[in-house]
C-alpha cells in the first residue's frame, strides 16, 4: 500500500493529466446534479410543502391545477372519508404582479395560491383577506413585508404579511392567501374561470395513520370516481415535465459517470503497461498479485477521492455565490454524497480492467530479459 | 553431527513446452546440487536453457517432470501462489537490469517486498540499514536510484536479495553492464557476502573472473549440464 502512496507523492505528474479531467468530470457531475435539485425544486416546492399525505384532483385534470375543478359536494364525500378537519382547499392562479417602482411591463410570474391547511412555517389562522404569505424567491425581487403586489390585469391588491421558503410551483414564486383572496383575484381577472360556491381546485387530505395510497383509492370509490387522487409524491410525479427532466437528468449523469469509467480505465491500463517489467521484478522477488493490485486500486480511489473533493468544493461555492430564485441550483448533502460515491465506483470499476493484465505478469519474465 | 540439507536439490528435471505440433525440450534431465554455501557459475550460449534452469530453482517455475528442493524442501508441486510465498521467504534474485523501483530510495528499495508483504517494522528496516551498511552504502541509503552510479545500484539490487536471508540467491549476468574494476569489486563483493551468510548462489555468467571465484563451474547447452572440475577459491 506504502508503496502506490509513495508513488502518488513523489510522481505526482503521472498523474496529473488524468487527476485533471476526472475533476472536471466531478464538478460537472455535481452541477449537473445541483441543477436536477434546483430545477425539481422550483418545480414541486409547493406541492412538497403542502401538510397532507394525499391530494385530490379532479378526473381527467391528470394533476393540473387549472384543469381540475372540485364542486363543495365533491368536498362533502371526501369529508365524510377522513373527516371534515383534515381536508383543505387549495385554488391558484398564475398573474404577473406589479411591485411598486417597476415599469409597468416588467412584471414578476407569480402563482397565487388560496389554502386551507397550513404549509409548514405558517401559522394556524391564515392570512387576513387581501393578504399573503411569499415565497422567499421574491426578496430577490426587493420585495419586503408591508409591500403591496398588484396582480394581473385587473391589477388585484394583495399585502406581503410574511416569507416562506421552498414553496415555489413551475419555477415561479408562490404566494399563499386565504381561499377567499383566492376566489376574489381569480374573479378578477379571469372572469371566464370563477368558481362559484365552494369549489376549490384540488383537496389537500390529511391520513389518519392509513397509507397514502390506499387513502387516495379510498377517496376514488367514495366519490364514484369523479375524483382523481394521488398521494403528494405521485402528484410531484404527473407534474408535467417533472418525471421527463428527471430521467433526462439522468442518462446525462449516467453517461457522464461512464465516461469516468473510461477515463480511469485507460490511464491505469497504460500505468500497468509502464509497469509490466516492474512487476513482474517484484512478483519474482515475492510480492503476490493482491497486493500489487491492492497498490493500483488505491491509487485510482485517491486520485478520484481528490477530484471529488474539488467537485464538491466548487458546487458549494456555486451554492454559496448564487442568490436564491435567480438560478435554479441546490447543492444538497445527500446529492453531493451520492455523486461522490457514483464516482468512487466508476473508478474502482476502470481499475478492474487493468486486474487482468496484472494478473498475467509473469515472474519468470524478469530472467534474462535484456530490456 | 549430521549434515545440513542442499541448498538446491534438482533431481531428473525436465522442462518441455508445446510449440505447434511439437514440443521444445528447455530443459533434459538435469540433475544438480548445491551444498548450502556453494557458488555455482552457470555458462553456457543463449539459448541453451540458463534461464529455464534458474527460473525453475529459483521457483519461478513448475518443471514438467523431476523433483526439486531448495533448503531441503520440496518445491516440485507448489501452486502460483505457494511458490510466490516460497519465493518471498526463500530465494533471492539479482537481475540483469537491475530494476530498482524508480521512486524509491535504496532503503526503500531493499524493504519494498516486505511492504507488500505487510511485513514492515523496526526489525526489517534495521536489516536493510545493516545490509546497507555492509555493502557500502550507509551514505546512500535516501539516494534515489537515479542518483546512484551503476555499480551503487546493482550493490542495492544485491542488499534487495538478501533481505529476506534466503537460501538460494540467482545472478542473472551481475557484472555485464560494469566495466572491469567495477565488475571485480562487484564479484568479490558477490563472494564475500555468500560466504559470510553461508548462502548459496548460481551466478549465470560469460565473466571469466566470476567462474574463477565461483566454487564450482557448470556448463549447459542444449538444455543438458555437463559438469566441469571444481575450482579452488581464489585466494585473496
Amino acid at each position: 500500500m506504502t508503496l502506490a502512496l509513495r508513488e502518488l507523492r513523489r510522481q505526482p505528474s503521472r498523474f496529473a493529466v488524468a487527476t485533471l479531467i476526472l475533476t472536471l468530470i466531478a464538478v460537472l457531475l455535481m452541477f449537473l446534479g445541483g441543477l436536477l435539485d434546483g430545477l425539481e425544486a422550483g418545480s414541486t416546492g409547493a406541492l412538497r410543502q403542502q401538510p397532507g399525505d394525499a391530494i385530490v384532483f379532479a378526473e381527467g385534470a391528470e394533476g393540473s391545477f387549472v384543469r381540475s375543478r372540485l364542486p363543495a359536494e365533491v368536498r362533502a364525500a371526501v369529508a365524510e372519508v377522513v373527516g371534515e378537519d383534515r381536508v383543505g382547499g387549495l385554488g391558484s392562479v398564475q398573474l404577473g404582479a406589479r411591485l411598486d417602482g417597476r415599469g409597468p411591463r416588467d412584471l414578476v410570474p407569480v402563482v397565487l395560491f388560496g389554502y386551507e391547511l397550513p404549509l409548514a412555517g405558517l401559522p394556524e389562522g391564515g392570512p387576513g383577506f387581501g393578504e399573503a404569505y411569499a415565497d422567499d424567491a421574491l426578496r430577490n425581487e426587493g420585495v419586503e413585508v408591508g409591500d403591496v403586489l398588484r396582480l394581473g390585469p385587473a391589477r388585484s391588491e394583495v399585502e406581503v404579511v410574511g416569507f416562506v421558503s421552498d414553496t415555489k410551483y413551475a419555477q415561479q414564486a408562490s404566494l399563499w392567501a386565504s381561499l377567499d383572496t383566492w376566489r376574489s383575484v381569480l374573479a378578477e381577472n379571469r372572469p371566464g374561470a370563477r368558481l362559484d360556491g365552494g369549489a376549490v381546485q384540488a383537496l389537500v387530505v390529511q391520513a389518519d395513520g392509513e397509507p397514502a395510497a390506499a387513502l387516495a383509492e379510498r377517496i376514488d370509490e367514495a366519490t364514484g370516481g369523479v375524483t382523481d387522487s394521488y398521494t403528494i409524491a405521485g402528484a410531484i410525479d404527473a407534474l408535467p415535465g417533472v418525471s421527463q427532466q428527471r430521467s433526462t437528468f439522468a442518462q446525462i449523469i449516467g453517461v457522464t459517470g461512464v465516461i469516468a469509467v473510461v477515463v480511469v480505465a485507460l490511464f491505469f491500463a497504460l500505468l500497468t503497461v509502464e509497469r509490466t517489467s516492474l512487476y513482474g521484478v517484484l512478483k519474482a522477488l515475492g510480492a503476490g498479485t493482491g497486493s500489487i493490485f491492492a497498490g493500483v486500486l488505491l491509487q485510482a480511489v485517491v486520485v478520484t477521492a481528490a477530484a471529488s473533493a474539488v467537485g464538491v468544493g466548487a458546487a458549494l461555492l456555486m451554492d454559496a455565490l448564487v442568490p436564491a430564485g435567480s438560478l435554479p441550483f441546490d447543492a444538497t448533502p445527500a446529492r453531493l454524497a451520492s455523486s461522490v460515491g457514483y464516482l468512487l465506483f466508476a473508478a474502482v470499476v476502470g481499475v478492474a480492467f487493468s486486474l487482468r493484465r496484472v494478473l498475467r505478469v509473469d515472474p519468470a519474465s524478469a530472467i534474462g530479459g535484456a530490456q | 553431527m549430521s549434515q545440513p540439507a542442499p541448498a538446491l536439490r534438482m533431481q531428473g528435471v525436465r522442462k518441455v513446452y508445446p510449440a505447434g505440433d511439437d514440443e521444445v525440450v528447455a530443459l533434459d534431465h538435469v540433475n544438480l546440487t548445491l551444498r548450502r554455501d556453494e557458488i555455482v557459475a552457470l555458462v553456457g550460449p543463449s539459448g541453451s536453457g540458463k534461464t529455464t534452469l534458474c527460473s525453475i530453482a529459483g521457483a519461478l517455475l513448475t518443471p514438467t517432470e523431476g523433483e526439486v528442493e531448495v533448503g531441503g524442501q520440496r518445491i516440485t508441486d507448489l501452486s502460483g501462489k505457494g511458490l510466490t510465498a516460497f519465493r518471498r521467504d526463500s530465494v533471492g534474485f539479482v537481475f540483469q537490469t537491475v530494476n530498482l523501483v524508480p521512486f524509491l530510495t535504496a532503503r526503500e528499495n531493499l524493504l519494498v517486498i516486505d511492504e507488500l508483504s505487510g511485513r514492515s517494522g523496526r526489525k526489517a528496516r534495521q536489516r536493510a540499514d545493516q545490509l546497507l551498511e555492509e555493502l557500502g552504502l550507509a551514505d546512500k541509503a535516501d539516494a534515489l536510484p537515479a542518483q546512484l552510479s551503476g555499480g551503487q545500484k546493482q550493490r542495492v539490487a544485491i542488499g534487495r536479495a538478501l533481505m529476506n536471508d534466503p537460501e538460494l540467491v540467482l545472478f542473472d549476468e551481475p557484472t555485464s553492464a560494469l566495466d572491469s574494476k567495477l565488475g571485480d569489486q562487484v564479484v568479490r563483493l558477490i563472494r564475500d557476502e555468500m560466504k559470510a551468510r553461508g548462502t548459496a548462489a548460481i551466478i549465470v555468467t560469460h565473466d571469466e573472473r566470476i567462474t574463477h571465484y565461483a566454487d564450482r563451474t557448470v556448463h549447459i547447452s542444449d538444455g543438458h549440464l555437463d559438469d566441469a572440475a571444481d575450482h579452488a577459491p581464489a585466494v585473496g
